[in-house]
């Protein structure tokens, strides 16, 4: 087995960078976003990038940090309505952008890293979605094709991993990166804890290492929270 | 008297029943949570992935890795499941959730809903709402009777890009009930908010209606 292990974001993405590329990130709204890795990408300084991600980060953090850099040039999305200047960018034409429906979105990266170029769904049918798209009905129904999806690299942020890149996430901040690990040439993960070999209870292992290239240990999280609601404790003795 | 937004979202709960797989969307449909019947079994399904959302966390109690769809943070309850986005949308493109409750910019007679977009400005995105229609099995949607312009939203064909074709079972206003069966039936308004006249909701509709109160 060999260790996947890399000190920092950096190291892991060392020699993996180039202008152009297609990147998946993970994450929903700021939630299971690799932190560490999208800090890597800007400093880096690698430009022209079409990103896949179900959003696009807000003003400051996540993936908003390379709009304020003009490092991507195009996002495939399916909300990007928490962003400034994302809507700034996409107005004066100094983005694109292609929306995907959330579950179809989902579905291409899974088709994508499982082999499939192609698969048929009723969502969209009939909407823009669905323009310029092959239609077929089956069994009665209307259904659009949609393609699997692909790219070169995928930064996806879990919370423990080990050196064979074993991968398990917690709560909902899974979301898209399991399917994203699956779906490019390479992959590099970020974890919140690197464990040994053997304490990851095998059963229960969401990303097996075959997918994953790097796994690296952030130091720090910011974990923003990007909707803070709560109730006041004093209803606490009630429940 | 027109109905509230807390009004509106008992009469959407009034479409639950016990054992519901349940999908609420954003803003009044979101209040629905609030009027599950005492005693009635629901659970409610977020699309970025979970199965049994629980109330929000008490005051410093906030999870950054538990969120809802609305990225507002929530909590988990004993039966509670987490799954990836790509888990979660096979469930709602599978039709394993029983009902739907979404927000709508317009609605037409025949079922077509329309609520992402408006052409010349900035379009934020679909979201899970396309899948949504397309996969639950019975959609209602809350929704304020007309524009702040005082356009109707419910209309005889969606002028508004579409989210999805036939698709909207009932529609809460805030003046009336409609059922739309997706449009394999006239549209019939099965209940009317207090003090409103049947003649302010035909002045304040487009589409016309049957009467079944």
């Amino acid at each position: 087995m060999a260790d996947k292990t890399r000190k920092d974001a950096t190291q892991a993405l060392a020699g993996r960078l180039f202008d152009g590329m297609t990147i998946m990130a993970g994450g929903f709204g700021l939630c299971g976003i690799p932190e560490h890795l999208i800090a890597a990408i800007r400093d880096s300084g690698v430009k022209d990038l079409t990103v896949i991600s179900n959003n696009c980060g807000v003003d400051g953090f996540g993936l908003g940090v390379l709009l304020e850099t003009g490092q991507i040039r195009k996002m495939i999305s399916s909300y990007v309505g928490e962003n400034k200047l994302f809507a700034e960018l996409y107005l004066s034409g100094k983005l694109e952008l292609e929306f995907n429906p959330q579950g179809t979105l989902a579905e291409r990266i899974r088709a994508g890293g499982a082999g499939i170029p192609a698969f048929f769904t009723k969502t969209g049918v009939g909407t823009l979605v669905a323009e310029g798209k092959e239609i077929r009905n089956f069994d009665g129904e209307d259904y659009v094709m949609e393609r699997g999806l692909t790219a070169d690299l995928s930064i996806v942020k879990a919370w423990k991993g080990d050196a064979e890149g074993n991968l398990i996430y917690r709560k909902t901040a899974r979301n898209f990166n399991p399917m994203m690990a699956t779906a490019s040439k390479i992959c590099v993960a970020e974890v919140e804890h690197l464990v040994m070999i053997g304490d990851l209870d095998k059963d229960n292992i969401h990303t097996p290492g075959i997918y994953v290239d790097s796994v690296l240990e952030g130091a720090t999280f910011e974990k923003r929270i990007e909707q803070r609601t709560t109730r006041p404790v004093a209803e606490k003795a009630a429940v | 008297m027109a109905w509230t937004r807390d009004e509106m979202a008992a009469r959407a709960a009034s479409e639950l029943r016990d054992g519901y797989y349940v999908n609420l969307g954003i803003g009044i449909p979101t209040l629905v949570a609030n009027h599950i019947p005492k005693g009635m079994s629901v659970t409610l399904q977020s699309e970025n992935g979970m199965l049994g959302m629980g109330p929000f966390p008490f005051e410093g109690e906030e999870d950054a890795d538990l969120i809802n769809a609305g990225k507002q943070t929530i909590t988990e309850l004993p039966s509670s499941s987490y799954f990836s986005s790509a888990d979660s949308f096979a469930m709602i493109r599978g039709g394993h959730i029983d009902l739907s409750i979404l927000g709508a910019m317009q609605v037409a007679a025949n079922g077509d809903l329309a609520n992402w977009m408006v052409p010349g400005k900035m379009v934020k995105g679909m979201g899970g709402a396309m899948d949504l229609v397309a996969g639950v099995k019975r959609v209602v949607v809350v929704m304020e009777h007309s524009e702040k312009s005082g356009a109707p939203k419910l209309v005889k064909a969606c002028s508004l890009p579409l989210t999805g074709q036939k698709v909207v079972d009932l529609v809460v206003t805030d003046l009336a009930v409609f059922e739309i069966n997706r449009g394999r039936t006239p549209v019939r308004l099965t209940a009317l908010a207090p003090d409103v006249t049947l003649d302010e909701v035909r002045a304040r509709t487009e589409t016309d209606f049957d009467l079944a109160l």
